[in-house]
């Protein structure tokens, strides 16, 4: 669009036709200020903040709804505009409680902000204030109507953004109150932005109010460890007791790629981290009976069954499991451990989407992926199979933002009207199942047809729905696990002019686990096994022969052949309901946060960091790379990574070949213990050592595992800079994958809501709440309303 | 019905059927009923939007924006369907002008609506009466349904070719929504509160499409503009100012009601025309435009009623409800007065009008029952005057105007409430307590409506 020329405070600017007058200030460093403009939702015009003057214009004007116009003389800075502002604000506090002191907004309340910028220092009221009592809507919600200055962002934010429509507005004047439209509570996805958009505190958190003052917290931004979209999330640290305790999460630095946005699992599921069952020392099995014991004894004893087992039966006689929510690092430091020090290929994980084929249909086109800012932006987006507002939130949100500012159109092939279809210019029912069938349609096989029919779905519209998608160039193509193998493939290779792809996988890091080679027979990088060689020296010894996968191990344990299993971060047992006694044989050592079914049959249990305790990586299921950083601490566990290498050191490996020692890895980096924003030397590392307590902190920097996985993962060798900037950097399908064409059979939806995550979700207190609040039955007055 | 007064003064053009049994669709042709809405289908758009602007109407809702220039704002071709709406939603205080048209002569507001339509092309319209007007939606949807079934609606109306549709629509009560903007929400369905603007209606109203929308006078006015000529009825009133113009004339006069006036009238003529003041009282003030402008004193009145006379004199002529006020009333409560009124109807959207309100009210309820301290009276105008110009809609200048012109021009009246002392208007005077208002559960009543 062409640009155009306006002066604000005799300083000339250019900008964009269209632009908002308030946006063109802002993008000079000219504060416009504002309650009720929020970028991304329908302008209101309604909190007057931000009058300024405009050349021949009697009256004031709102730089919010002004939109620059050539020539256009804006004075922001005058006496007038000063007291006007002032004057706005004057009426505002009229019925505003000054409870500041005790107010959760206090010390980062917009309207506190304004009040110093540009306030009176001094009251001219004398009548009561207005006063309405606190309500609760929900678990999470809170709502103090005094506080209330009505901007409506969390009208909009719910309605627009989120398209849930839960609150509204009550009565008239004075009187107004933002209410929600179901009664007097909540009916909706419990995702706290409207609480995290509320400039002062009427809307506040019931999972974190009263807890602590702004100013208290440490802010660290890390990447939230529940579902595959890999938002961003701001924890809100507080120094308690020995180390750093989780006190919110929000996403108030909106740089990542989830910019708004955060589901109710990122926001409030941190919780599980205190939950008493957290397993907090390590069990070793005495008598038949899980005991606690220190590390040293459950580590030595780890490393002499481990080294017994291969030394005697060969690493065929082992397995390991690794999880889709340990970090890049531990998962490659684990395939490399059960490779080179178990000398095994005996390593799965809990598949959620077919990557390998994924990447074998890609082969030759690296960057075909879609990242999940590609979807906020693309001129169209074909969404089959899967529920993103349940299973994927951050991807439903992008798609809804990219329909609602941008007016993408949204294809959508779904055998339930999902509440995506909402959004979707066009919407193909499909009977159950039928999603390959689809997509094989889709890609160019008339033959699938017949299985797509039903009462609303017909041949005309199969064919009309099929050629408006050959019109749409830049497409994203976006399927769940639904489709897999040679349809998944069919419809990658029918790529029509500059499409993505994205396939969802369902946990934090199944991407990861997949690229960083959790599989029996494909190595990081969906390398064949035979190029084992290019990852160094001592990889050459990495047996050829495919490993088993996890029903195959099952099934040697059934057989006792079986000797141990190493399971990390994972519940097989639960996830795939394995016969408990077929691993009755085998000496069985799980690494979790909480005694899983799996754990109850193990012999050994260690204790783990979970992701918001330690650094590292993740990939979300669009590959876009992201730093975890350490944001709370746990007393007695630790991560994985230092769990693996002090094994493998115990087993007599040479530690230096498995992860090299970084010379910035034996001091606190990372703001392991301190937070990110802390400098000071470890001072709880040393006071852990002169109470003779073992170092929390992990001798190993995960950094420097990433730098091998960035020397010799395809794909990864993307830029440090970006992502030590806390930015996320997409990685390339450089892989190949040779010979995954087949459906993988392993591959076992997690059918999350948004209300659970898995073990973790079991054990958080807010989840577990809101569940209850939605599963509670009609008392009796509203028992009385359903008979109306 | 109420009663009806006359006056020899009188200029009867839209109010001439009143009285004549109009409701009657038989009756109402035999007073020469919709032969202005067959003349001006043969007339052709340009030229019917020529004659309005010939005849120098301006709009009567309040604000007199010139109806034929308003028209000639609404683009010829258009994706979206245009429409016309009639504005019934008087709500000014004193205002009772249009309550009469809709009760004697119904057919006229349908006609200027078709005829509005046929001059912008329009095919449909819309006749949206005030929510607590109940009694008038059966006269009016009668009205309409007689229409049609003359098939002066509906498809093909009096065999032109040209189809016009029109229902009757009513909102649940909110001076807001006399807005036009707040109106087009309310008829859509949703909260009565107004537009971002521009785009204007003219461009944008009604669900998206270019839309006209006159008061119920504005148009009613119209078919005998156009049966009579706009020359004619420009030459009724003074330059710039055409027609006559129903004035209601209430407070303290011994022959309150609705007078049709010339427009430029004399106002201290007017308040004879309306039987003098009553009870041998002398003239102390009068608001000339409804509640909403500002106040002139007695000495002020000897001023001709027409919209740029009374702007040059700083008030407006408004929606033409004149409240003439005696020596006996208290300016400090006739204030409060206003103000609870505006309290009470503020849509609440911007912060200026939904707090200034509330803030004045409070104040002046205080003020007025012998509270008030001296800053009191600065802060009245200081807050009237932050809310003048810088509300979302004209609601805010509304509230402030009669505030501003009150305490300026009857400053002492407010001193003279000062240090406890009682209302020298009233024999009781005792200080009333606010109640911590608790008002906001919407389950319970209103108790600042339940004490005031």
């Amino acid at each position: 669009m062409a640009d155009v020329n306006i002066t604000v405070d005799g300083r000339k600017l250019t900008a964009p036709a269209g632009t908002l007058l308030i946006e063109a200030c802002k993008s000079v460093g000219i504060e416009v200020p504002s309650f009720c403009y929020y970028p991304g939702l329908s302008l209101q015009g309604a909190c007057r903040m931000c009058l300024v003057e405009i050349a021949k214009m009697p009256k004031l004007q709102t730089a919010c709804t002004t939109v620059i116009q050539e020539g256009m003389a804006v004075t922001t800075a005058s006496d007038t505009v000063h007291q006007a502002r002032k004057a706005m604000l004057e009426f505002v506090l009229q019925n505003h409680p000054l409870d500041c002191p005790v107010c959760d907004a206090g010390g980062e309340c917009e309207l506190q902000d304004m009040t110093f910028s540009y306030g009176a220092s001094e009251s001219k009221l004398i009548d009561f204030k207005n006063h309405k009592d606190e309500e609760q809507w929900s678990p999470v919600v809170f709502f103090d109507r005094p506080r209330c200055i009505l901007c409506y962002r969390c009208v909009r934010v719910c309605g627009e953004g989120m398209d849930v429509w839960a609150l509204g507005i009550q009565n008239r004047g004075a009187l107004s109150l933002i209410a929600p439209n179901q009664d007097d509570h909540l009916e909706c996805e419990e995702c706290g932005m409207c609480i995290d958009i509320c400039p002062v505190g009427a809307l506040t958190s019931g999972a974190y109010r009263y807890k602590t003052r702004p100013w208290e917290m440490n802010h660290v931004s890390t990447v939230c460890l529940h579902c595959a979209d890999g938002c961003k999330t701001t924890l809100g640290v507080r120094r308690q007791g020995s180390g750093n305790q989780i006190v919110r999460g929000d996403n108030r630095d909106k740089s990542g790629i989830n910019g708004d946005f955060l589901c109710i699992k990122g926001r409030y599921a941190f919780d599980f981290i205190e939950h008493p069952d957290r397993l907090k020392q390590p069990l070793v099995r005495k008598n038949g009976t899980l005991t606690p014991a220190s590390w040293e004894e459950a580590l030595e004893l780890v490393a002499l069954r481990f080294r017994e087992a291969r030394d005697t039966d060969g690493g065929a006689s082992m397995g390991v499991i690794g999880s889709s929510r340990t970090t890049n690092e531990e998962n490659y430091l684990l395939q490399k451990f059960a490779r080179l020090v178990l000398r095994t290929n005996n390593i799965d994980h809990h598949r959620t989407a077919d990557f390998p084929a994924f990447v074998n249909a890609l082969s030759g086109r690296a960057h075909a992926t879609a990242s999940m800012r590609d979807v906020l932006s693309a001129p169209a987006v074909l969404l089959i199979g899967n529920d993103p507002t349940y299973q994927h939130p951050l991807l439903a949100w992008q798609i809804r933002t990219n329909v609602r500012l941008h007016g993408a159109r949204l294809y959508v092939v779904n055998s339930w009207p999902i509440k995506l279809t909402r959004q979707a210019k066009e919407f193909l029912q499909i009977p159950e199942g039928a999603e390959d069938k689809a997509a094989a349609f889709l890609a160019g096989d008339d033959s699938a047809a017949d299985a797509l029919l039903t009462s609303k779905t017909t041949r005309e519209k199969l064919a009309g729905f099929r050629e408006k998608l050959q019109g749409e160039q830049n497409l994203v193509v976006i399927f769940g696990s639904e489709l897999r193998g040679q349809e998944l493939a069919a419809l990658v290779r029918a790529a029509a002019r500059g499409a993505k792809y994205i396939c969802l996988g369902d946990h934090a890091n199944s991407r990861g686990a997949a690229d960083m080679g959790l599989y029996p027979d494909l190595l990081p990088g969906y390398l064949p096994l035979s190029e084992a060689a290019r990852f160094g020296e001592p990889w050459k010894s990495v047996p050829q022969q495919p490993g088993m996968d996890l029903e195959a191990m099952v099934a040697a344990g059934k057989e006792r052949k079986l000797r141990t299993l190493y399971v990390v971060g994972s519940n097989p047992v639960a996830r795939y309901a394995i016969d408990p006694f077929a691993l009755a044989e085998t000496f069985v050592v799980v690494e979790d946060l909480f005694l899983t079914e799996t754990a109850d049959l193990a012999e050994v249990v260690l204790p783990a960091a979970c992701a918001y305790e330690k650094s590292g990586s993740f990939t979300n299921t669009c590959g876009d790379l992201q730093l975890l950083r350490k944001a709370g601490d746990c007393e007695g566990v630790k991560p994985d990574l230092e769990i693996i290498v002090r094994i493998a050191e115990l087993m007599g490996f040479d530690i230096q070949q498995l992860a090299p020692l970084d010379p910035s890895g034996m001091r606190a980096d990372f703001g392991e213990s301190r937070g990110v924003q802390s400098g000071e030397v470890d001072q709880q590392a040393i006071w852990n050592r002169r109470q003779g307590y073992e170092p929390r902190v992990s001798p190993f920097n995960p950094f420097a595992v990433l730098k091998e996985i960035q020397r010799v993962v395809p794909g990864y060798n993307v830029g440090q800079l970006e992502l030590l900037s806390g930015n996320d950097v997409h990685t390339a399908t450089a892989g190949r994958a040779p010979g995954k064409t087949e459906a993988d059979r392993f591959i076992l939806p997690s059918h999350e809501n948004l209300f659970t995550s898995g073990t973790l979700g079991r054990y958080s207190d807010v989840l577990n709440r809101v569940i209850e609040a939605r599963l509670r039955l009609p008392n009796e007055k509203e028992k009385e309303i359903a008979a109306d | 019905m109420a009663d009806l007064v006359s006056h020899p003064d009188e200029v009867r053009v839209v109010s001439k059927r009143f009285g004549e049994g109009a409701t009657d669709i038989d009756r109402y042709l035999a007073l020469d009923g919709y032969k202005a809405t067959q003349k001006a289908l043969t007339m052709g758009a340009d030229a019917i939007i020529n004659e309005v602007k010939a005849s120098n109407l301006r709009g009567r809702g309040g604000a007199g924006f010139p109806a034929g220039m308003k028209w000639s704002f609404v683009p010829k071709q258009s994706p979206k369907p245009k429409y016309v709406l009639c504005n019934g939603d008087e709500s000014e205080p004193g205002t009772c002008k249009d309550r009469l048209i809709f009760e004697h002569d119904p057919h006229s507001v349908i006609e200027g609506v078709i005829i509005a339509g046929i001059a912008v092309d329009s095919h449909q319209g819309y006749i949206y009466l005030r929510g607590e007007y109940r009694y008038l939606i059966e006269i009016m949807e009668k009205a309409v349904a007689d229409a049609y079934a003359r098939g002066f609606l509906g498809k093909n109306i009096f065999g032109s070719g040209y189809d016009f549709e029109c229902a009757v629509q009513t909102g649940a009560g909110a001076y807001e929504v006399g807005e036009e903007s707040a109106l087009m929400e309310s008829l859509e369905g949703k909260r009565g509160i107004p537009r971002i603007r521009p785009p204007f209606p003219a461009v944008v109203g009604l669900y998206g499409g270019p839309t006209v929308i006159n008061n119920a006078e504005t148009l009613a006015n119209v078919p005998h503009i156009i049966l009579g000529g706009g020359e004619w009825y420009a030459s009724l009133g003074t330059p710039k100012n055409g027609g006559t113009r129903l004035f209601c004339l209430s407070g303290s006069v011994n022959k309150p009601g609705v007078y049709e006036l010339p427009m430029g009238y004399n106002l201290r003529k007017m308040i004879e025309v309306a039987g003098g003041i009553w009870n041998g009282r002398k003239l102390k003030a009068v608001q000339p435009g409804g509640s909403s402008v500002p106040v002139l004193t007695a000495d002020e009145t000897d001023i001709p009623m027409d919209f740029d006379a009374l702007m040059k004199a700083g008030s407006m002529l408004g929606s033409g409800a004149v409240v003439i006020i005696d020596d006996s009333t208290c300016m400090v409560k006739y204030a409060l007065r206003v103000m609870k009124f505006y309290q009470h109807e503020s849509c609440g959207w911007c912060i200026p009008c939904r707090e200034g309100t509330d803030w004045l009210k409070k104040t002046l309820i205080r003020f007025h029952s012998g509270g008030g301290v001296r800053r009191d009276i600065d802060n009245i105008q200081y807050l009237a005057e932050n809310m003048l110009g810088r509300t979302f809609c004209p609601f805010g200048d509304a509230a402030a105007m009669p505030t501003i012109s009150l305490v300026k021009k009857f400053r002492q009246e407010f001193e003279d409430h000062l240090e406890g002392k009682p209302c020298p208007y009233e024999d009781h005077g005792k200080i009333e307590h606010l109640p911590v208002l608790t008002a906001w559960d919407h389950r319970t009543a209103d108790p600042w409506a339940q004490a005031h």
